[in-house]
């Protein structure tokens, strides 16, 4: 009873239960008593319970591990979350998602190529050292050397200048409109630190040296390092001199975090109440941790969307019945084999409801998202199957459909169903599902005719999308536009958005790349997964759509 | 004697070499190691650079002949996803693996062997029957059913132990150990019991059979018509006699439950090699993949030599057959 009422976790309220060991005399009168003297330990209990002065751990397990303590080590959605708890960047995202000051109090644009940054004073590292523009200087070096992987979020900086001790110009070649957003996730580290301890670089893997930074921490976030036990256990506990803890609601003073790799126990683990959190929730297992009381599963629209893409840059394609020709340059083809896709069964079946249906190689909330865009062609098998026709192949083709099955949530179940829907339109596809250490490997080579990727800009801007995928490598586009798709109006726009300061402009010429691409047929766009955290009663996080979790928004009652 | 053990320790490294020779040309085919080295955005030309200085442009012999020497100097390099030491990876993990193994093979022995002499001298009593065919069910059902099984038992709806991990340890020196610890124990039970169960199975069994065969020869018969007690025919000759066969099986079962507590360790999320073996696997670490296949390896050769030279010394036969067949 006492239990179900405070919560069982709290250790000193076990006390009473053992209690009732009371001589037969006056039974009643002592369990009266007892009762109510339960009754006033439980209240009061539960008002310090409320008070924040009261330790609270928070439990999670992710599906894997963070790389290493080094925020620089690797630039993967989840490391750079779990880093933000310890390290800060200048600039970071809200809640919402939007802008706001963080190290920096304030930044103004000098001329279209510096950018002013004021340091936020008083601000001391984990050790107890000062943060400067020193520091500011030192984490771009340390961002820009070999071993880092931050080389995207810092790459057009050429210069950071230092004007006093809490003012810092960062340079860049040419303007860059989005350098702001593109530094949320350079965290800076203490230089003092770093020297002392010899982490002035990453590991750089050639050189078979290790890292103190690799298991060791020292930021200004909120949370510090105690304790690092790789793919076993990392604890961070709460650094009470953090500059912005009188803004923040939080409770969590100790954070234990354990990797759990199998779906089946990270569920368990949640529903047996070892957990406060867990993520991702399987699909499978939604529903029976709805219904078990214990928990729930916060599902909310991710940033990344999933799309396929088609070998547009060779003559013949590798991996097709049709020889002597490329089908899929044909954009009667492309076009039927997007309205041959039925995206709600996708949605209701494969995803069970946890997908938002995209007509736009963006989700809304990336920076250039135009909603009058993202609509998506009907599902018309019918007009399909005429349009193949139209373009000279009335009884299909076969092709071969190259897809991962473990990087995004039920890819190869997608690639089933799309396997289905091409057949009912006479396509005989072939399914490669494989590891995504193969598929990626195989998809940078561009061995591929017909793939299914997903994708979420690091700076959440549509630039990137643009000039990563849209743009074919032979004009200077990348190898992750695996299908070769270009236009070389596209083209001359990706160059113009990189430098475009007015954003009114920039949209402008964004929704015209999209516009032009939707009516290539140049990629189908699927869905947006959701993000699915399963959190236990009691708990409350705050999911951002970047799938990012930030220690500083929990409250444990 | 010794010709025997030097011969066996040239073969050895011959198993040794032929391992690692198989391990590296399957690496060629688990992908790429980039993809999982650097971010999604990260350039191409950074990408080509960090291949060449991980020497993955080199055709695999020149790799494996490095690896090799290398491996001579025990030096295997820094894992790629962890930046750490793979010796220091590798001597983190091997306490817990061993300690949950040596666990199981004590637990399947303490009761696979009583069990297997019990259904093996009441082969008609109820008791053997229910104990034969609940063996059915440890050797058929996956270990990973059984301890998914045990987890939604014991863990979700009982609440009395752990669903995942190790619980706290004590470290002694270089070694970890859970055994220590209320919440280690706790810990350990079910992945004890779920790496236990088919082997146990295996040893009951394997008792059972030969006990009846032993209790069908001659030399029972004579201690019968000697009037020994019933105790001293089935315990001091027929199990015996029984055990040498099983000294040799649990051996070999030993090492394989080194290198296959991989199912069970991913399931409890147990810290043990195993576990670190799948996530390298996922992630592509080649220097730690390689590191943990010679070690299994090298782990079931020295358990090959520790039976055979067991085997040896338990069997009088062996002893006087070999100077005649060296002889002649």
């Amino acid at each position: 009873m006492i239990a179900a009422v405070v919560g069982f976790r709290s250790e000193p309220l076990r006390r009473p239960t053992e209690a009732p060991r009371v001589p037969h005399e006056g039974r009643k009168i002592v369990t009266r008593l007892l009762t109510s003297l339960i009754g006033i330990v439980a209240l009061t209990a539960f008002m310090t319970a409320a008070s924040p002065g009261e330790a609270k751990t928070f439990r999670f397990a992710f599906q894997g591990d963070v790389a290493s303590m080094d925020p620089y080590a690797l630039a993967e959605n989840f490391s750079t979350a779990f880093h933000h708890n310890i390290h800060e960047p200048l600039v970071r995202y809200d809640a919402k998602m939007k802008l706001e000051p963080s190290l920096a109090t304030s930044w103004e644009i000098v001329n279209p190529t510096t950018w002013c940054f004021h340091l936020r004073k008083g601000v001391k590292f984990h050790n107890g050292s000062k943060f400067d523009a020193d520091d500011v200087l030192f984490s771009l070096k340390r961002a820009q050397s070999e071993g880092s992987d931050m080389a995207s979020y810092v790459h057009s900086i050429v210069e950071a200048r230092k004007i006093d001790p809490y003012t810092v110009d960062l340079v860049t070649e040419k303007p860059d409109p989005i350098l702001a957003n593109e530094i949320a996730t350079w965290y800076m580290m203490d230089k003092e630190w770093a020297e002392a301890n010899g982490a002035v670089e990453p590991v750089n893997l050639g050189k078979n040296r290790e890292n103190y930074a690799t298991l060791h921490a020292n930021g200004t976030g909120p949370f510090k390092l105690v304790s690092r036990e790789p793919g076993v256990r990392t604890v961070l506990e709460v650094n009470n001199d953090w500059w912005d803890k009188p803004n923040q609601k939080f409770n969590v003073t100790k954070v234990v975090f354990t990797p759990i790799g199998s779906d089946a126990t990270r569920t368990a683990a949640l529903l047996s109440g070892e957990l406060d959190m867990m993520y991702p929730a399987p699909v499978q297992d939604v529903k029976r941790i709805n219904a078990s009381g214990v928990a729930r599963v916060m599902q909310g629209p991710e940033f990344r969307t999933i799309f396929l893409g088609m070998d547009q840059e060779r003559d013949e394609l590798l991996y097709s019945s049709v020889k002597g020709k490329n089908p899929l340059k044909d954009k009667r083809v492309r076009q039927a084999f997007y309205q041959a896709i039925d995206i709600e069964a996708i949605r209701t079946k494969v995803m069970r409801g946890a997908a938002t249906p995209a007509g736009l190689m963006v989700s809304p909330g990336i920076n250039g998202f135009d909603p009058a865009l993202n609509d998506r062609l009907p599902y018309d098998p019918e007009k399909s199957k005429q349009l193949l026709a139209e373009a000279g192949y009335p009884k299909g083709f076969d092709i071969q459909l190259d897809c991962p099955n473990d990087r995004y949530v039920n890819d190869e179940q997608i690639c089933q169903a799309v396997v289905a829907m091409l057949a009912r339109i006479g396509v005989n596809v072939n399914l490669l599902a494989q590891t995504k250490s193969k598929f990626f490997q195989k998809l940078k080579r561009h061995d591929v005719s017909f793939y299914l990727l997903g994708w979420i800009p690091d700076d959440l801007d549509s630039g990137s999308v643009i000039s990563n995928l849209m743009v074919p490598p032979a004009e200077g586009g990348l190898a992750w536009n695996g299908g070769g798709y270009g236009n070389p109006r596209i083209t001359e726009l990706s160059k113009l958005i990189a430098t475009e300061v007015d954003p009114k402009k920039r949209q402008a010429m964004i929704s015209e790349c999209f516009k032009i691409l939707k009516d290539d047929v140049g990629y189908i766009p699927l869905h947006q997964q959701a993000l699915s955290w399963g959190v236990r009663k009691g708990v409350h996080v705050v999911q951002r759509p970047d799938n990012a979790l930030h220690y500083w928004y929990i409250t444990i009652d | 004697m010794l010709s025997f053990v030097l011969r066996r320790v040239v073969q050895s490294v011959v198993v040794m070499l032929g391992v690692a020779m198989i391990a590296f040309s399957l690496f060629t085919y688990v992908g790429d190691p980039i993809t999982n080295l650097v971010g999604i955005q990260t350039s191409d030309a950074k990408r080509a650079e960090l291949r060449e200085t991980l020497g993955l442009n080199d055709p695999p012999p020149v790799q494996f002949v490095r690896f090799v020497g290398r491996a001579l100097h025990f030096q295997f390099g820094i894992s790629y996803q962890q930046k750490r030491k793979v010796v220091d990876i590798i001597a983190e993990r091997l306490p817990a693996t061993l300690e949950l193994s040596m666990l199981s093979v004590i637990l399947a022995l303490g009761l696979g062997v009583p069990m297997g002499v019990y259904t093996a001298l009441h082969r008609d009593s109820w008791l053997s029957h229910l104990m034969l065919s609940l063996s059915l069910v440890g050797v058929s059902l996956p270990t990973f059913l059984i301890g998914i099984t045990l987890i939604f038992v014991f863990a979700v709806q009982l609440n009395l132990l752990p669903s995942f991990g190790r619980g706290e340890v004590v470290h002694l020196g270089f070694w970890t150990t859970g055994l220590l610890t209320a919440s280690g124990l706790k810990s350990t039970i079910m992945p004890a019991i779920t790496l236990a169960l088919f082997q146990m199975t295996l040893i009951m069994r394997l008792v059972r059979s030969e006990m009846i065969e032993v209790l069908r020869s001659d030399y029972i018969r004579f201690g019968r018509a000697r009037g020994l007690t019933n105790r001293a025919v089935h315990f001091g000759h027929a199990l015996k006699n029984t055990l040498v066969p099983v000294i040799t099986i649990t051996g070999l079962q030993l090492g394989s439950i080194i290198a296959f507590a991989i199912i069970t360790e991913t399931v409890f999320q147990w810290p043990g090699l195993g576990l670190m073996f799948i996530q390298a696997i996922n992630e592509v670490d080649i220097p730690v993949m390689s590191a943990y296949l010679l070690l299994i390896a090298c782990f079931f050769v020295i358990i090959n030599l520790v039976v055979d030279l067991l085997y040896f010394a338990v069997d009088p036969r062996l002893r006087v057959a070999r100077p005649t067949a060296v002889g002649g």
